[in-house]
């Protein structure tokens, strides 16, 4: 193929290789079909493909995941990783809202069970949960010596405040507590906003979705990670709300002077980095972590209330609603990892930006309950469509430093997305389908409207097909609260 | 560059709410540093986006005193954020380098910065 203006070789029906050139240290690889690699090429992603393959160090390829599509500097979708002595760590690869992720919970609740008292389900999860631009708890206002807390225990902190218990935390990515966190590298700034907003949901795409599971790929598989088909799931997307952001923006800025400092050649302003093993380089890794932290808490303070609503809502006890963790990934993150280079295995930094960890079984990384299928992999799609549920593979350990999609990628900007949704319910068009929404403000809806995203499901084959993930079932959603 | 910042300015709060509600009771003036004017710029409604966020507060005029290609002075009047009369169309969550350019064209400034919602 070679339409636009990129050379693009075709590997296999779902590979794609865009061949080293000019400044690029590596190849970059984009795992699409053919239809979705008609619509990459039309925005800027593939450039950014090809940018974040002339940073020094990086090891294998440049990868683009199937749900590919522009973001500031490395593209969203994108997975990269580094040399630990020759390599750079860059805020641009991990992204604004750091450790935005996704937490899947089962139930012992049965679809049918629950279809009565939906409306009751969704307003309570709303009034408990709070959402939208600027959210914040009125009953909780972090102390400062307390925030530190949070940002160096991450859901650890939740469990010891009684959000949980220590088993959950077995069934979080990195046990919900990234090591090597320091809150004294946290700009005044990023405390600040963070203080009132734990425990909140934020704006955009995050969400709570309950749902069911609505198809069964693996039976054996979704028997170990307790789904069983027509039971009840909750989805929690959401991320380190305004602390995050702020630690990327303190963190660009120091890392454009860095670029300059260390002669790093920069294609674009926003991949602004500094050398792993550089002062620079190390204080982004521990500012990162603490926001990581941060967001694991706020997942597991939003899964208390979730279990508190279910059990108002439904007029049901603990043992009867039996809410517990299945997984909880991070898609946008740096994290060191070992991965096997030219047959040795070497510590990397691999930064996974709109990319999720899919770790094979028997993996050391794997949680101990999840040994023998993999460690699972949560892809949320949009509201109107479905979610799906996988397992990383020994395949994308090898291929994909142990990585694969993180959801749908947006295919109309927010702008076009209200465009489209102009004149029409969107509310009302979704209840018609058995779907009930409430949002904070009726621009969200019009901006998360179903097609403004690519179809999840297209995403997920591609994942499939190509033996980076494996696809162990499908839910759908009954009802969300949106930011 | 005085117009061009302030008007950077107005167009952020135009993203956030309807202006046309806000009134100018309170004003303050602060002084915000770059190591270029493209990094200025982004520093500069950075700045504001922060005030906004943390204080709850609505700017509408932004006058800007004092401008160098590093530095620039500035009043800003609006009021607190009050859900009864104000109106949060969007939130912006960051401002980004991506794609940023300020440059002159024909005697006029130009910028173009790029909003994470």
């Amino acid at each position: 193929m070679n339409e636009g203006k990129y050379k693009i070789q075709k590997i296999d029906d779902y590979r794609w290789r865009i061949p080293r050139e000019g400044k690029m240290r590596v190849d970059g690889i984009v795992y699409a079909d053919e239809e979705m690699m008609k619509e990459i090429q039309k925005d800027e992603s593939l450039q950014q493909v090809i940018n974040v393959a002339y940073l020094p160090g990086i090891v294998g390829h440049s990868l683009g995941m199937p749900d590919i599509h522009w973001g500031y500097g490395f593209p969203i979708g994108g997975v990269a990783a580094f040399d630990l002595d020759e390599g750079v760590v860059s805020p641009g690869g991990v992204g604004y809202d750091i450790n935005c992720g996704v937490r899947l919970l089962r139930t012992g609740l049965q679809r049918h069970a629950i279809s009565g008292k939906l409306e009751t389900l969704v307003n309570t999860l709303f009034s408990n949960i709070p959402s939208g631009v600027g959210s914040h708890r009125k009953d909780l206002k972090l102390t400062l010596p307390e925030e530190k807390r949070v940002l160096i225990n991450g859901a650890q902190w939740a469990v010891s405040q009684g959000y949980g218990t220590k088993e959950e935390l077995e069934h979080i990515e990195e046990r919900g507590c990234i090591a090597g966190a320091d809150p004294e590298l946290i700009s005044d700034r990023a405390l600040e906003r963070g203080r009132a907003q734990l425990g909140t949901l934020g704006s955009g795409n995050h969400f709570v979705e309950v749902g069911y599971v609505s198809e069964v790929y693996d039976e054996k598989i979704a028997r170990v990670l307790g789904l069983e088909k027509n039971g009840v799931t909750i989805v929690v997307h959401t991320g380190s709300r305004g602390l995050g952001y702020q630690v990327c923006d303190d963190f660009i800025r120091v890392m454009i002077n860095a670029a300059k400092k260390y002669n790093i050649d920069l294609p674009d302003r926003q991949l602004c980095c500094a050398p792993i093993n550089s002062p620079q380089g190390q204080e982004y890794l521990a500012a990162m972590a603490c926001a990581a932290n941060y967001a694991f808490a706020n997942r597991q303070m939003i899964t208390h209330w979730v279990k508190e609503s279910f059990e108002g809502a439904l007029q049901v006890s603990p043992s009867e609603s039996q809410i517990s963790i299945v997984y909880d990934v991070c898609h946008n993150i740096a994290k060191i990892e070992d991965h096997i280079v030219e047959g040795k295995k070497k510590p990397l930094c691999v930064h996974r930006k709109g990319a999720t960890r899919a770790f094979p079984p028997q993996h050391p990384q794997t949680p101990e309950a999840y040994k023998e299928v993999g460690q699972p992999v949560l892809i949320p799609g949009d509201m109107g469509r479905c979610s799906y549920v996988l397992v990383g593979t020994e395949k994308a350990y090898t291929s994909t430093f142990g990585s694969t999609c993180h959801g749908a990628g947006r295919v109309l900007s927010r702008v076009k997305a209200k465009k489209a949704a102009g004149g029409r319910n969107i509310a009302r068009e979704l209840k018609d389908q058995g779907i009930l929404v409430r949002a904070d403000s009726q621009a969200t809806l019009n901006e998360e409207l179903s097609e403004a995203y690519k179809d999840v499901t297209e995403v997920v084959d591609v994942v499939e097909y190509a033996g980076i993930s494996k696809k162990i079932a499908q839910l759908k959603p009954l009802c969300v609260i949106k930011g | 560059m005085k117009e061009l910042f302030s008007n950077a300015g107005y167009a952020m709060f135009d993203i956030i709410t309807d202006l046309s509600s806000v009134d100018s009771k309170n004003s303050r003036t602060i002084a915000v540093e770059g190591i270029d004017r493209e990094q200025l710029l982004v520093n500069w409604l950075s700045e504001l986006l922060y005030l906004h966020e943390v204080e709850n507060i609505l700017f509408k005029e932004f006058c800007i005193d004092k401008i160098e290609d590093n530095r620039l002075v500035a009043t800003l009047c609006g009021e607190p954020l009050d859900e009864r009369k104000h109106i949060i169309k969007t939130g912006i969550k960051a401002v980004t380098y991506h794609n940023l350019s300020v440059k002159e064209e024909n005697n006029r400034w130009k910028a173009r910065v790029i909003f994470d919602l």
